[in-house]
């Protein structure tokens, strides 16, 4: 028992409540702008998309930063809880419950959906993986939009319309990302997050450890589908009608750039990243007009390119040396003396998790996940010492 | 362990496709023996481990660990049976810190069982058992000298102290048996002295058998009690290390006929 | 389904035939998925826009957007793919999928984003018998399409560079040591897909004479499914693929109950190829080492 009191002081420590303060904060200061009449209608509602574009962001990282498998589908997760739960909601809004009641039922409802339809993209995963998975998945997305639009109780081509939350969705939404985060960031600092992470690094090894690699990779998609489900219920609730055409390609690829800018496994950057990717988006679309909107997008495929290169190309290693985020944080703390915990040998750091460069964990040629076959025992391994190195 | 052998195969063997990679293998390893399985490049060493650990099914034939039946048997089985290995190309979890490392090793150990929920919701025995995981990787860790460095990357460590490592986790799997995959390659002599003595240590400390794969001569010779020799896929030779490493047909295996 | 329907399809195939040996020879010999390749269609389309609109003479018009996507193919190369080399296939395929947006978003800024009629010429319809209608168009895909693809084949199966190509399909630094110049081989693969793209593109255009920035992505994404059916890596596999897919694709869209639920099925199809059979109906089996 002393332990387990020990250790609750050790999980005290500030830096790892860093989220939740945010998030808390952020609640909290709109809450009274809200309350004392500042907060306009359209800020509020934007305060709605950043929270469900919260949710999204930080549940594709775990797919894509700690399991480090690439999901082109997250839309389409969001999509199946978006229709199904706001169908639901509708049904329940001829009765007379509560609408805060209604709502959580639809979220429930719809992040339960999504989760099942997680488990089915789960499936493939286990016996692919890499550019294989991220096409099955982007393929998934694209069949459940194009059912979705065709089913004549979804509204079909008009799409499903929706009854509005009003003002206070940002605060059910907001409530929503702080319960999320507390569960992700809970998983992912145990022993299931530890497993998760190792398969990311080196599914082979972490075979042969014995962790259960089919489980865990159908626990994180069904784990995230879920949130994603519950995304799309906001989302819902957010806009009227949900249409299958908001759900397309390019929404997924949106939530990717915002993981991708945030940092894989960095789910504060998922956070702000998100925050940011929407609040800039709101800007520009009340500033651009028809083909301008492009604009928008040249900036995601830069952010997309200029992150990734900069982080994996060998190339520019010693600039990113220079002048990475890292080391300028890093020369900062020597200036005033400070140290990462890290470098205090008492400390025990669990935030390992972050990851820049991408793990080359799978052979270039390899596709299959179980499907384990021999090479000739016998054929030259690289020298190990250069294992990791690049061409 | 009142099983006279650890390790026994009988007759083990694997064909892929048209190749037959090993064929009828018989080991017979006892308790705490440091046994060592030598051969050319491609003679199917590396395959025997990996039967041994569950990534291949053999074709035929069995093997037995203190004397259960273990052949066929998932990766996931043969850890939690113990069997624990470590791999030619070193296999770690690069962007993890080094005890995160030998945590993941913890993972299978039914005596941290903790479902997702309870750690999702930080339940009294999450941090019971978190507590317990962190106190006993630091405790292997300590005994190769790597816990001054487990808040490093674990490809931020020194090609020895990486080797070193990976021994850890394995044996964080809690085994009876550790499969070592090459432990020497890439090391200078003095590095590999250095390794010899951890590894008779670590059989000492763990009461363990191993079972290694090695082409440094010298270091086969310091620690081996007896070893195999493969050759083809196929058995050469058996025996104490000093009788084998002089039996002329495996001279000839290994400098090739004139 | 009639005959007039499968000629149509075979047509349609022999489209996503030509897009899919992008995918497929640029996934054998650079080990990459180039997402960006949808795009190149696109950008041939709009190069044969712009040349018919500028001077009007749509032999121009092909050769422009033959020179323009090989030129932007190997510089997408050069400049997005080559400095990742050796980096996980995760962070190239993110990049790709960069490139594949930065082209869109410069046509949609250059170009706009509605759909601009091309005025490539008009093919007369032929009618064969009772039943059969083709349009002249389909027949010029298909007989052009099959001469590249017997091309191609008998390219890289005969000359010393096709020799090359699968000497670094097969081991990239083995075909090094044997003194193969992998970047140039690698620049020429993708030389050759958008080549083919761009001649895809104009048949494309032939079908249906509009074009707008997101012209290339669906297409794109049936030639990478026509690629992993046959099997990626194969060439006779991607045009298996593109041809099966090319024809499902049109009996489907002429049976009314089917008719929208097309894009589903056709992912489906992938879905189901890469559970059961990932390596598809030509593929190698893939090892992976332990």
């Amino acid at each position: 028992m002393a332990g387990y009191f020990k250790s609750i002081r050790d999980g005290f420590k500030l830096r790892n409540f860093t989220n939740y303060i945010l998030i808390a904060a952020a609640l909290i200061l709109f809450l009274i702008l809200e309350l004392t009449g500042v907060l306009r209608r359209s800020h509020a509602n934007l305060l709605a998309q950043v929270g469900f574009s919260i949710i999204l962001a930080v549940s594709l990282n775990l797919v894509v930063g700690f399991l480090g498998e690439l999901s082109l589908g997250h839309a389409g997760f969001m999509c199946a809880g978006a229709y199904i739960g706001c169908f639901v909601a509708n049904q329940l809004h001829k009765t007379s419950l509560p609408p805060l009641v209604t709502l959580i039922v639809a979220m429930a409802v719809g992040g339960i959906v999504a989760a099942l339809f997680g488990f089915v993209v789960g499936l493939p995963a286990l016996r692919l993986k890499g550019d294989y998975l991220a096409i099955v998945t982007l393929a998934f997305g694209e069949i459940v939009r194009n059912i979705c639009k065709n089913l004549p109780w979804f509204g079909g081509a008009m799409g499903l319309p929706t009854e509005q939350y009003g003002t206070h969705l940002f605060i059910v939404a907001f409530a929503v990302v702080l319960l999320m985060l507390i569960l992700t960031q809970n998983l992912i600092h145990s022993k299931h997050g530890r497993a998760i992470t190792a398969i990311r690094d080196n599914e082979i090894a972490a075979r042969a450890m014995g962790i259960n690699v089919v489980f865990y990779k159908l626990f994180v998609f069904v784990f995230t589908a879920f949130f994603a489900g519950v995304a799309g219920v906001i989302y819902g609730y957010y806009t009227t009608p949900v249409i299958y055409s908001s759900f397309t390609f390019n929404y997924s690829i949106e939530i990717l750039v915002m993981v991708v800018l945030g940092g894989m496994g960095n789910i504060t950057g998922s956070i702000l990243s998100a925050s940011l990717i929407t609040v800039v988006n709101f800007v520009l679309q009340s500033n651009l007009s028809g083909d301008q909107a492009a604009i928008k997008y040249l900036v995601y495929a830069l952010i997309l390119m200029v992150t990734i290169l900069f982080n994996n190309a060998p190339a520019f290693r010693p600039i990113k040396e220079k002048i990475g985020l890292q080391a300028i944080l890093s020369r900062v703390r020597k200036k005033f003396g400070l140290k990462h915990p890290s470098e205090n040998p008492e400390e025990i750091v669990d935030d390992s998790a972050k990851w820049h460069r991408i793990p080359t964990k799978i052979k270039m040629d390899s596709i299959l996940s179980t499907d384990l076959k021999p090479a000739d025992d016998g054929t030259l391994e690289p020298d190990p010492r250069q294992e990791d190195k690049h061409e | 362990m009142s099983n006279p052998l650890l390790l026994e195969t009988r007759d083990l063997g694997i064909t892929f496709g048209g190749l037959k990679a090993v064929q009828n293998l018989n080991l017979q390893i006892k308790p705490m023996e440091l046994y060592g399985l030598i051969g050319p490049n491609g003679a199917g060493k590396t395959t025997v481990f990996n039967m041994l650990t569950g990534v291949y099914k053999p074709t035929y034939g069995h093997f037995y660990l203190d004397g259960e039946d273990l052949t066929g048997q998932s990766q996931q089985q043969t850890c939690a049976r113990g069997i624990a290995r470590t791999f030619q190309n070193i296999r770690l979890f690069n962007n993890m810190s080094v005890l995160r490392n030998v945590m993941v090793g913890l993972h299978h150990d039914p005596a941290f069982k903790c479902n997702p929920l309870v750690a999702m919701f930080r339940l009294p025995a999450y941090y019971v058992h978190e507590n317990a995981m962190v106190d006993r990787a630091r405790e292997l860790l300590d005994i190769f000298g790597l816990d001054g460095e487990r808040n490093n990357l674990a490809c931020n460590l020194p090609y020895g102290k990486q080797r070193k490592l990976e021994i850890a986790r394995a044996l964080a799997t809690n085994p009876k048996l550790l499969l070592l995959d090459e432990p020497a390659a890439g090391m200078n002599p003095q590095e590999t002295a250095e390794l010899m003595e951890t590894i008779k240590s670590v059989r000492d400390t763990f009461k363990l058998t191993i079972l290694l794969i090695e082409h440094d001569m010298s270091l086969v010779n310091g620690i081996c009690e007896r070893v195999t020799v493969l050759n083809f896929g196929t058995e050469l030779a058996q025996g104490p290390v000093g009788q084998v490493l002089r039996n002329p047909e495996v001279i000839r295996a290994y400098l090739g006929t004139d | 389904m009639t005959a007039t329907t499968f000629i149509d399809g075979l047509s349609l195939g022999a489209i996503y035939a030509l897009i899919a040996l992008g995918y497929t020879m640029v996934y054998g010999i650079a080990k990459m998925l180039n997402f960006a390749h949808g795009d190149i269609i696109m950008v041939g389309a709009y190069t044969v826009y712009s040349t018919l609109l500028w001077m009007g003479k749509p032999i121009l018009a092909v050769i422009f957007a033959i020179a323009v996507c090989v030129i932007l193919g190997v510089v997408i190369e050069k400049v997005a793919y080559k400095p990742l080399r050796g980096a996980s296939p995760l962070a190239v395929l993110i990049t790709a999928i960069g490139v594949s947006y930065l082209l869109q978003a410069i046509a949609q800024l250059a170009f706009g984003a509605k759909a601009v009629p091309v005025g490539l010429p008009r093919f007369p319809v032929l009618h064969i018998g009772d039943k059969l209608v083709v349009n002249v168009s389909t027949l010029i895909t298909l007989g052009v399409g099959s001469v590249l693809m017997i091309a191609l084949t008998l390219f890289i199966k005969k000359s010393k560079i096709g020799r090359a190509m699968i000497a670094v399909s097969e081991d990239r630094k083995a075909a090094q040591l044997m003194g193969v110049n992998v970047n140039r081989i690698i620049s020429l693969t993708f030389a050759i897909g958008s080549a083919l793209a761009a001649v895809a593109s104009i048949f494309y255009l032939m079908q249906i004479p509009n074009t707008s920035p997101t012209l290339g992505s669906m297409p794109g994404i049936k030639a990478f499914t026509a690629a992993v059916i046959g099997g990626i890596g194969s060439i006779p596999g991607a045009m298996i693929g593109g041809v099966l897919l090319g024809v499902v694709e049109k009996i489907c869209l002429s049976i009314p109950a089917l008719n929208p639920y097309t894009t589903a099925i056709e992912f489906a199809i992938l879905i189901v190829i890469l559970m059961v059979r990932p390596t598809g109906i030509l593929g190698k089996k893939i090892r992976e080492k332990v």
